[in-house]
Order: structure tokens, then sequence, then C-alpha cells
């Protein structure tokens, strides 16, 4: 299959990590940002390919885990509103917030579907006009545009029943998080290959230089995602720090303006709570004024207030540290045990991009 | 042995059933509408003399050998998919579960549970699906039973169907069968079941292409045995796709298994939906498709019975069994790395981007 196939090519696989291998010299550590890439490394075994001394962590890039639990209990609290229909993407439904899942909020009689792209959400809303239908937006970069389109649809269509629980979140302040604590030891990063599709590179090229640190935009297949290191690792080497890119199939400098201007005419900047990491500055989206009848958080204001404040991560799940790279997901003392897919402690073992779900679910003890 | 799957019968009775459009809770009350319903619907279209006498059961004396007995219940969205629909589905998942057992299916049972509103047009097209598809298959429908429930409280029809197969002498299939070394094989293409159902339910166009697997095995299975090839062991890939069935049979045989990403069969349009909606095509339901665990000595003439037949002309050898029970599926990835291939904790759920 044409862009899978010559990707997975095992003889361009091996090639690129004898590569690697080749090329370094002493050990550096290094971060893909994406759930995705992740998912790819640990799929793969990309990493056991690698020379001892080159680390890969795994980064906050998987948007389904960094959605605060306040969030969650919010989207389960308005699912369990009489005459709301809570539509969202199928992998956030297993993440535990304080009060329970949305599948379990479904079970108790909650109309919570599943949806493919916020189009469906938009046709559901027009066909059942006497129902309030509340979408929860989660995603990074490469979601937004196609949610403040239907925003703008909405308001165009004249819809008065439709509107976004917005937990949408920004990579590059993650970056900056990381790199600015006082515990990192990241070296260099993968770029998520989506987000920069959207959004393009120049935005890290500033991180870059301030940080002294080199980004590559990388894809999410093995060859792209060995690419990328290939390249971190050359700048490393060379004492190099810019941004370059893998993904040029896909990925230009300046992204993708269209997606970009329809964010801006929906969307501003905002302050966020980043699930197990905590509040990021400007990290986060937020609907602004002019569309705030599509704002759920404004529109059901009293049905929020009514609850206390806002709840806390459970006691011992280390997800925080986890996203940030800190600690491995076998080397949390809950994982596999505690914490498991049917029993979560946190999101990142739930969501299809979580790092504690990649790991369990293709590198469980007794493996290979 | 040629398939019949595509041959079609005209069992449709032209008469009309009384005068109503839609199955009304009466239908299942047990007074006359109940009656004219199963006379007109049922006993009609799978016409055959064991249904015929109307008894509470049916009976028929018993041959020698073992007898294999299953059960299963459909209950699928939507009701008619690209390559089949509920009532194939029904017909064939339990002749195919008593085929895994080395048997030749006899005789099925059908439960119906109607939802109240169901157009009469729908069940009666069906009925005649699976009356075709039994036919096909050579098996008959001999009892059944309807009940219809409010509107509202089913998802147009559920269907169950039990049935009882024939094990010829000296055929024991089943995962205690399976030695160290044996040979898994695939009988087809994967996942194309779950993506047709899928791309209709959701409204996926780009899968549009895409039909179900849907089909009888017997008869293959009947051939594979007949021919001599030693077969330990057989599992449909309904539910939870390739992956499952192998944790299955490699925990249940207290062995390994071990498969090559590289050559199970998967084809472009299916893997392309998967890769896509981020699903993995080896957890996706077939409802035509089985593995086969023969000795690695039988694999040759294995394969050609089952390129015989145009239900498995894609067959493939996919992996081996081994003496390492841990972890009990082991994936050879195609960029020749290796990882475990695990039971899923639930469905696979499509992902955000």
């Amino acid at each position: 299959m044409k862009y899978v196939d010559e990707f997975r090519d095992r003889a361009v696989v091996a090639t690129l990590a004898e590569r690697i291998k080749q090329t370094v010299s002493r050990p550096w550590t290094i971060m893909e940002v994406c759930g995705g890439q992740t998912h790819s490394i640990v799929r793969f075994g990309l990493d056991e390919l690698l020379p001892k001394g080159l680390t890969l962590v795994h980064g906050p890039g998987c948007p389904v885990c960094v959605t605060p639990v306040s969030l969650i209990d919010d989207a389960v609290r308005l699912a369990r509103q009489p005459g709301v229909i809570l539509c969202s993407f199928g992998d956030m439904l297993r993440v535990p917030g304080s009060q329970g899942d949305l599948f379990g909020a479904k079970a108790e009689r909650a109309d919570v579907r599943i949806i493919y792209s916020p189009l469906d959400a938009l046709e559901l809303a027009r066909a059942t006009p006497n129902r309030e239908v509340v979408c929860f937006a989660v995603g990074f970069e490469t979601t937004a545009p196609p949610w403040a389109m239907a925003v703008v649809q909405a308001k165009t269509m004249g819809l008065t029943n439709f509107s976004l629980l917005v937990a949408h979140v920004l990579v590059p302040p993650a970056i900056e998080a990381i790199l600015s604590s006082p515990q990192n030891r990241i070296q260099g990063f993968l770029a998520a290959g989506h987000v920069c599709t959207v959004m393009g590179y120049e935005e890290y090229e500033s991180i870059a230089l301030r940080y002294r640190v080199p980004i590559v935009v990388t894809g999410f297949e093995p060859v792209d995602v060995l690419e990328g290191i290939a390249m971190v690792v050359n700048q490393l080497e060379e004492g190099r720090a810019v941004v370059e890119n893998q993904y040029v199939r896909s990925v230009s400098r300046e992204g993708n303006r269209q997606a970009q201007a329809v964010v801006d005419e929906v969307f501003e900047p905002s302050s966020r709570i980043w699930r197990g990491i905590g509040e990021i500055p400007r990290s986060g989206l937020r609907i602004k004024s002019a569309y705030a009848e599509f704002d759920a958080a404004a529109r059901f204001r009293d049905v929020l207030a009514r609850y206390g404040p806002a709840a806390q991560e459970h006691p011992e799940c280390q997800s925080g540290l986890v996203l940030q790279g800190l600690l491995k997901p076998p080397d949390c003392p809950a994982f596999g045990t505690r914490c498991t897919p049917e029993r979560p402690l946190g999101a990142p073992m739930v969501s299809s991009e979580g790092a504690c779900a990649a790991y369990y679910r293709y590198r469980r003890a007794g493996a290979g | 042995m040629i398939m019949m799957d595509d041959q079609s019968f005209e069992l449709a009775c032209p008469l009309p059933m009384s005068d109503k459009k839609t199955v009304q809770l009466a239908h299942g009350g047990g007074g006359r509408l109940m009656r004219e319903l199963i006379q007109e619907v049922f006993v009609r279209t799978f016409d055959n003399p064991l249904l015929a006498p109307l008894h509470d059961g049916a009976t028929w004396p018993v041959e020698r050998g073992t007898l294999a007995f299953t059960t299963d219940s459909y209950v699928v969205r939507p009701l008619f998919f690209p390559g089949g629909d509920i009532g194939r589905l029904a017909v064939h998942g339990t002749v195919n579960d008593l085929a895994m057992c080395g048997a030749k299916p006899l005789y099925l049972s059908a439960g119906f549970i109607l939802e109240e509103g169901l157009s009469v047009d729908v069940l009666r097209q069906v009925v005649k699906s699976m009356a075709e598809a039994a036919r096909a298959a050579g098996v008959s429908i001999v009892t059944g039973d309807t009940k219809v429930v409010d509107r509202g409280k089913g998802d147009g029809i559920f269907i169950n169907t039990a049935g009882v197969g024939l094990v010829p002498d000296g055929v024991h299939i089943s995962p205690q069968s399976v030695r160290p070394g044996d040979a898994i094989l695939v009988s087809g293409d994967l996942g194309s079941h779950g993506v047709a159902v899928l791309s209709v339910r959701e409204g996926l166009s780009f899968a549009g292409e895409v039909q179900s697997d849907s089909a009888p095995l017997h008869g293959v299975v009947e051939d594979l045995i007949g021919s001599g090839v030693e077969t330990h062991c057989l599992r449909d890939l309904t539910r939870g796709g390739l992956a499952s069935a192998l944790n299955e049979i490699g925990e249940a045989a207290g062995v390994g298994i071990v498969i090559d990403e590289a050559a199970i069969p998967i084809l472009d349009p299916v893997r392309g939906a998967c890769e896509l909606l981020g699903l993995d095509p080896l957890y996706v339901a077939n409802e035509g498709r089985f593995v086969a665990i023969v000795p690695s000595s039988q694999v040759e003439p294995a394969l050609a019975v089952m390129r015989r037949h145009a239900v498995s002309g894609r067959a493939a050898l996919i992996g081996s069994v081994t003496d390492r029970p841990l972890p009990p599926v082991v994936l050879q990835t195609v960029v020749g790395t290796t990882r475990i291939l695990d039971l899923l904790s639930g469905e696979q759920l499509p992902r955000i981007c």
C-alpha cells in the first residue's frame, strides 16, 4: 500500500538503524513529542534497534492523556443532563475522571455518541433541533481546524443547539515547559509531524535557538521515526541546534495557512491545566467571545457551577512524570498491577496514544 | 467441492401476511397473529419436514459418532451491509462454529427477538436470506422461537441460532491437539467484515468498496479432513479477530505462537481504512475466515486443499507453534523486530488524530 509499505521497509529500517549506530559517539536523550510516534516506536520495537547510549523518552503529545480530570468530569456531567447529546472521539470514552468515564455515563443512559468527524456532530445538531449537541473537543493543533470550521458552519447555518467543551492544547508551550524545568534532561526533540502539517515549524525555530536544542519535524512510520532520530543525532554530534524537517511529504515551513486562519477566527490562546503536569500559560485554546454561544463552558455555566471544586488526579498515578519524560511506564510501581487498561488509574493507560497503554499492549514482561 | 454461497433461491411466499406491514407486540403474544407470522414468514420460507409438524421441538434419529452442539446470538447494526445481512450471518456463524469442531453441520434452531415497528418486509428479507444461506450450507432450520419487544427495547432484529453437527470418528480437533512445531495457516485476507459493517454504520465513504467476508466454512473443513490432512486445531476469526483467536488457542493449549506480520493477507482498502481510523486489522472481526493448525509436514497439502475453495483461496502460512507459552502470541513485525500480540481490553476505538 502506497505511503505505508515504503516507510515500513525492513532493509531501509536496518540501514537507518546502522547509520545511527555509526554516528552516535556518546549518550544522548531524545524526546518524541507525539503519542502517535510513541506507539509507532513501541509497536515496531524501534527503540530496540538503537545503540545503548541513545535514550528515547516519551513526551506529552497525547491529547487524551493531558485533558484534566476536571474537564472530563464536566463532560460526564453534561452528558448526564437531560436533553444533551454528548459527542466525542472514541478514545476519550475510557479515560477516567473522578466521577467515572463517559462509557460509564453511557451505560447509565446518558446519550454519548462516538463521532468520526466534527461534521458528524454538526449534522446531528441539525437533525435534532430539540436536543443540545455538546462536543468534547479534544486535541492538539491537528484537530483544532475542523472544530473551528464546525463552529463557523454552525453560525452560518443558524444552529442554536451546538456547542464545544474545548480541551484543546498547543505543543510549543509544552516543549518550552519541559525545557525550562530544572529536571530537564532532553537534548533533542522529534516534533509531531501532523501538528506541523497544520502549523508549520516557524514557531519552533526560536525554541531551538533559545534552548540550543535540535528539533526535527518527524512523521510516524518506522522509516520516518528512525530518519528523524538520525537527523537529531547528527545535529547533536556536530554541535548544531536548528529546526529540520524530516516529514517533507506533508510539512512546509509555513504550514496550512487556511487552517490556521480558521483556528484564529474561532479560538484564542488561553492558560490550560495539563493533566498530571499542571498549568502552562497560553498552552490551550478557548472560544473567542464572538462565538461565545458555541462555548459549552459558557452555555452550561450554571449547570457546571453546581458542582464543587475541581477534582484531583488519583494520588497513585504518576502520569505527570510519564508525560514529561521523567518516568518510563514499566518503572511505575502501579504499572500492570494496580493500573491496567481494565482498571486504569490515569489516562495514559487507556488512550490509544498513551505511553502506558503502548507498553502494556506491546511490551509486557516475558515478551519477545 | 464448490461453494454454493452465490446461488440464490426464490423461497419467499407471495402471500401477504395478514394486512400488517409492521411487527406488532401481538405478533409475539401467542395468539392468531403470532401463528400467522410463524406460518407465513418462517415455516414457508424455512420449509423442511422436521419443522413442518410445529411441535415444541424437532426430533430425528441419531447416527453413531460424536455430536457437536453450539449457539451464538447475532446483533448487528445495520441489518444489511455490503456482502451480507444479519440472516446470512446468523446461519454462517453457527455453521462455522460447528465446522471448527470438525463437525458436519446438520440442524439449526432460530430464535428471533423482534422490535415492535419492524417492517415485515425487512423481516421477510432476513428470513429469506437465512433460508438461502442454510440451503447453500446443506443445513435445515428445524425449530425456532419468536418474541416481540417494545419499540426502543431492541435494534430491529436480534437472532439466536443454535446448531447440531456430527463429528466423524477419529477426528479430534481442539487446542489440546496443538503441538510445538505445528504450522499456523490462515484461510484468507482479514478484516473485511468488520470494516464493511463499520463503513455503512458510520458512513465512511472511503471504505465503501469493502465487502463482508461472511461465508460458510464447513465445505473446506470437510475437504481438509476428508483429504487426510492431520488437522490439530481450527478456529474461526470472529469478534476479536486473529489476535484474540490465537491468544485463546495459545493459552488453552499451553503453547506459544509466533506469527509473521508480513505474511498475513489483508486487502489494501481494509488496511487503508484501519490506518485512517487507528484500528489494528488483526483485531477486526471476520465472518468467513479461520486459522488451521497442522503439523509442519502438512503445510503444503493443507494449503492446496484450502486454495481449492473460493472461501479460502488466499490461504497462507503465517506462523508456527513454539514450546514457550509466555507470552501466548509473539508478532514478528514487518521491520524485523518482535512484540507481543495481546488480547485487547475491550473494543477497539477510533482515535482522535
